[in-house]
This record gives C-alpha cells, sequence and structure tokens, in this order.
C-alpha cells in the first residue's frame, strides 16, 4: 500500500477525533458557556426591548406639541383655549387640534389628586394637542407662540418629545450598557475556553506530542479540539439560549400584564427573537476562534 | 554533493542543550536509501539524541542536516509534518496513545495520512497478526505488557510503509524470539526498500543482519570501529566523510 503524503483529510473523521479523549476541554465548560449565553440572550432581549420602545415612542411624539392654558379663572379659562384651538387650527403648519375634554385631564391628574382633581378647589389648565405637519423645533415653537400671543395670553406651548428627553438620554445610556456588558461577557466567555484549552492542551500533551511526531499538522491537531470545543459550546449554547430566552418571554409576559401601552411599545418581534438567537451561534464562533488560536499559539512553540 | 541515493545528509552537525556542553559534535555521515545501519554505543553517548534529530523532535545547534533532498534547518515548520509522513519511529518508551486501542494506535498514521477505514482495516490486523497481537488488537496499552506495548509501536511504526524507520531499542523489551522476529520484520520491510537505523545495546543482534553497516557513537562523536563506513563494501552505501 503506498500513502499519500500530504492528505489530511482523516484526522477530521469520526474516528481519528477519538485521538483526544471525549470531553477534553473538561467538564463545566458547557455549564460556563450556558450561563455566559443566558446573560448575554438576557442582555440582549433587554437592549432591544428599550431599542424599540425608544423608537417607537419617538415616532409617536414627532410633531407633537402640547398647549396649556394655565389661567385660575375657569371662565376665562375656558374662553382662551376655545380661541387658542380655533387659532391653532388655522394656523400654518399645523395638521391636526384635539382640545382634550376635561374629565379626561382630570382622570389624568386623579392619581396624583384624588377627589379634588374634579373639584373647582385645583385649577387645572386646558389641554390642547397638536399635531404639526413637521418637526416641533424651536422655530415651529415660536410661530405658534406668536399666533396664540393675542387669543391666549396664558398659553404654554412644550413640544411633547421635550418632555421625555431624559428618559430618552437614560434609554440611551442603558443600551450603551448593554453594549458593554454584551462585549464584556463576550470577552469572559473567550477567557473561559482559553483557559479551558490551556488545560486541555497541558493534560493532552503526551498524546498531541505522539500525534505531532506521527505527522499532524497544527490545524489537524487545532481541529480536534475545534470538534470538542463545538459539542461544548452547542450544549452550552442551547441551554443558555433556554434559560436566557425563557427569562426573556417571562419578563416581556409580566410586563404585558401590566397593560401600559408605553410598556407594550418594547415587545420583542419575531426578528428580534431571531437576532436573540444568534446569540448562542455567536458565541460558538468566539469560543472557535479562541480555541483555535490558543491551540495554534501553543503548538508553533514546538518543532 | 548529494548522491541521488542519499537519504539523510548531515554536515559537522553538533547538539547542545541549552546551554550545557555539546552532546553531539562534528557528525558528517549520509545514509543511503535501502540500506540497514544499526546506531550503537554505551549509555550516554548520544544515541537518543542523533535518533531525534532524525526523527525531526529537535533542530541541531549547528551544522546542515538534509532528508529526502530537503533542508530540515531551513525547512518552515509547517512544512515539517510532511515530512514526518515519510518516517516511522519506534520510540524507546513506545508512547502509545493511552485510551486508544491497540489497533487505533496502529491505524494512526494511516488515518492521519488519509487512508479510508476500508482501505486500513485490513492491513492493520495482519500487521497485529504478525506480531501476535491479534487477539489483543482491543486491548488498552495499560493491560498490554511491556513487550506488546513494544511490539504495537513498532507495528504502528511501519504500517505506513516508511521511508525511513528510526528505531530507539526496539527490542529491548522482548524475548530473544520475539527479537529475531522482529528484526527479521525490520529486515523484510528494508528489502522493500525502507532506510532501516536501529539504535541497540544488544551486539547480538547486529551479526543477525548480514549486510547492515554500524554506526557507532562515542562522546557525542560517530566513530567506525569497522571501517565499514569509511571503506563501505560494494554494496554498502552510508559514508563518513569526517
Amino acid at each position: 500500500m503506498r500513502l499519500p503524503l500530504s492528505r489530511d483529510a482523516a484526522i477530521g473523521s469520526q474516528r481519528t477525533a477519538q485521538v483526544l479523549p471525549a470531553a477534553s476541554l473538561g467538564g463545566p465548560m458547557p455549564w460556563v458557556i450556558a450561563i455566559m449565553v443566558a446573560l448575554t440572550v438576557l442582555t440582549a432581549g433587554g437592549a432591544i426591548s428599550l431599542a424599540n420602545f425608544a423608537s417607537e415612542a419617538r415616532s409617536g411624539l414627532e410633531g407633537g406639541v402640547t398647549v396649556q392654558v394655565v389661567e385660575a379663572n375657569a371662565s376665562a379659562r375656558e374662553a382662551q383655549a376655545r380661541r387658542a384651538a380655533e387659532a391653532l387650527a388655522t394656523a400654518p403648519g399645523v395638521a391636526k387640534v384635539r382640545r382634550v375634554p376635561q374629565a379626561e385631564v382630570e382622570s389624568l391628574v386623579e392619581p396624583w389628586l384624588g377627589e379634588a382633581a374634579n373639584s373647582e378647589v385645583v385649577a387645572l389648565p386646558a389641554l390642547i394637542e397638536v399635531r404639526l405637519t413637521g418637526d416641533a423645533d424651536k422655530a415651529a415653537l415660536s410661530r405658534l407662540r406668536g399666533s396664540l400671543a393675542k387669543s391666549a395670553p396664558s398659553a404654554r406651548i412644550d413640544a411633547q418629545a421635550d418632555w421625555l428627553g431624559p428618559v430618552f438620554g437614560v434609554i440611551t445610556a442603558l443600551r450603551w450598557l448593554a453594549l458593554v456588558l454584551i462585549g464584556l461577557l463576550t470577552l469572559a466567555s473567550a477567557a473561559a475556553v482559553w483557559l479551558a484549552a490551556r488545560n486541555a492542551l497541558d493534560v493532552n500533551r503526551a498524546t498531541i506530542e505522539i500525534v505531532h511526531h506521527l505527522g499532524a499538522g497544527d490545524a489537524q491537531i487545532a481541529r480536534l479540539f475545534e470538534r470538542s470545543v463545538l459539542l461544548d459550546a452547542a450544549l452550552g449554547g442551547a441551554i443558555g439560549l433556554l434559560l436566557g430566552g425563557g427569562a426573556l418571554a417571562l419578563l416581556g409576559g409580566r410586563f404585558a400584564a401590566l397593560q401600559a401601552g408605553v410598556v407594550e411599545r418594547g415587545a420583542l418581534s419575531a426578528l428580534d427573537w431571531l437576532l436573540v438567537a444568534l446569540v448562542p451561534v455567536i458565541m460558538a464562533g468566539v469560543a472557535l476562534y479562541t480555541a483555535r488560536r490558543t491551540v495554534l499559539a501553543r503548538l508553533g512553540r514546538m518543532l | 554533493m548529494a548522491g541521488a541515493d542519499d537519504i539523510v545528509r548531515f554536515d559537522n552537525v553538533g547538539l547542545r542543550y541549552g546551554t550545557g556542553t555539546e552532546v553531539l559534535g562534528d557528525l558528517s555521515f549520509t545514509l543511503h536509501a535501502g540500506r540497514f545501519y544499526f546506531l550503537t554505543g554505551a549509555s550516554g553517548a548520544g544515541k537518543t539524541s542523533l535518533l531525534k534529530l532524525l526523527y525531526l523532535a529537535q533542530r541541531p545547534s549547528r551544522g546542515a542536516i538534509r532528508m529526502f533532498g530537503t533542508d530540515v534547518i531551513m525547512l518552515p515548520r509547517e512544512r515539517l509534518p510532511a515530512l514526518r509522513r515519510r518516517l516511522g519511529v519506534v520510540f524507546q518508551d513506545f508512547r502509545l496513545v493511552p485510551h486508544l486501542s491497540a489497533f487505533d494506535n496502529v491505524a494512526l498514521p494511516l488515518r492521519l495520512s488519509g487512508v479510508s477505514e476500508d482501505e486500513l482495516r485490513q492491513p492493520v490486523a495482519d500487521m497485529l497478526d504478525w506480531v501476535g497481537l491479534g487477539a489483543r488488537s482491543d486491548a488498552r496499552p495499560a493491560t498490554l505488557s511491556g513487550g506488546e506495548q513494544q511490539r504495537v509501536a513498532i507495528a504502528r511504526a511501519v504500517i505506513a510503509r516508511p521511508e525511513l524507520l528510526v528505531a530507539d531499542e526496539p527490542t529491548g523489551n522482548v524475548d530473544p524470539e520475539m527479537a529475531l522476529k522482529l528484526l527479521r520484520l525490520f529486515e523484510s520491510l528494508n528489502r522493500l526498500g525502507t532506510t532501516v537505523v536501529v539504535a541497540t545495546h544488544d551486539v547480538t543482534l547486529l551479526r543477525k543482519v548480514p549486510d547492515s553497516l554500524i554506526m557507532r557513537l562515542d562522546g557525542g562523536r560517530l566513530s567506525d570501529p569497522t571501517g565499514a563506513l569509511r571503506y563501505p563494501p560494494r554494496r554498502e552505501a552510508a559514508t563518513v566523510r569526517a
């Protein structure tokens, strides 16, 4: 039998893969990966949910303006509110005007003021919701103020987006924090794989030397470890996805049960779930790459 | 100038480990294809160090080595595996993979070379039969005696029909009858074209291979007690140029 001298396909075969003992990266590796994947899934899911919420809220508030007529005298307030609504309806750049019924205003503040919200003791402002055709920027607000200056001198005009400006700031900060956390978790996973691969190399040093002397190339030997890492990552990733995805679904259900429109805006879509499901795949890729680099670096020191 | 049938050529090769003294010095010789060499010498003479250079486990501290026409000193390490697959090595301490059966240990070089399971099954079984371990093909090394492990190691070294077989005390742990049988195996392989280098303490073996050449190491230097290396008979092909 004449042998080929440069073929190296067989090292990847089922039989040759047994050159290294099963579970050569060590027992806890799948669990370490599972924990990392679960945490990353939760973090990624939270970040996507916050992004959805911010995006929905921003588009809902775009071009939105609130006019408050703050006047202690009820009849004067009502008269100014009526004139303001009429003026706004004909003002340029205004798409829609809605006078918020007084009962709705009272119900909005009732949780804070109680019965006082329905009495004349507290003078609640009259509210008018305005939707502009363009952005509610400073120029647009200034134009509106000018058109209401005479008809409703007690009117205060605010862009709705301004109220939630600090909230958007917090959401942006949280999204960055989530990104940093995902990066750290990925680094921690890579470090765990690096340590496990080094340990496995030490444990299997004698076997690796034998295979090396018999003519196995670095890539062939690295492939033996990759197989083991891939199995660990697949198992750990599946467990992690189940744990993290389950927790995410549970939390989503709890938030949905609140029946608060604002919160529901953060719900994950099918595409979002697909992105979350990519976490174990990416983690497996990171583990594979780390193991390969570690093994090749160590083998590079052998002749 | 290397000849066409030179399989190994050493030029002024020296070897030292770390900052210690040289364990091998000024080795210049040529091994010719298809010859049988015995490497002898007292313990500590440098036999194992010379074998390490031959099976590419070590680079020399100085000098030049060519194997199969390739300068192994300058050869990038990623090209060494292809060269190693042309070698068969019997290690003094056997170096069997502990969790693999005798069959899988012997099959390893074939699998590394890309031979299919169907192709390798029969040759491996035949080889194990030949070394008297056909009935123990499923046994792990830990359950084999020293002699049995040595036979598995030899079977693994020769199964791929290497161009150069390097054996370090290959008969050290077997009875005289098995030693002779293994020597016949090496001779058979040699007749098929494999160059054989056997390091041994056992001088009785030297007489049993009539056409063999003796390389004697003494204090890390190669000596030529019979003159056969320096003035080889016509059929002998090893030469020492220093």
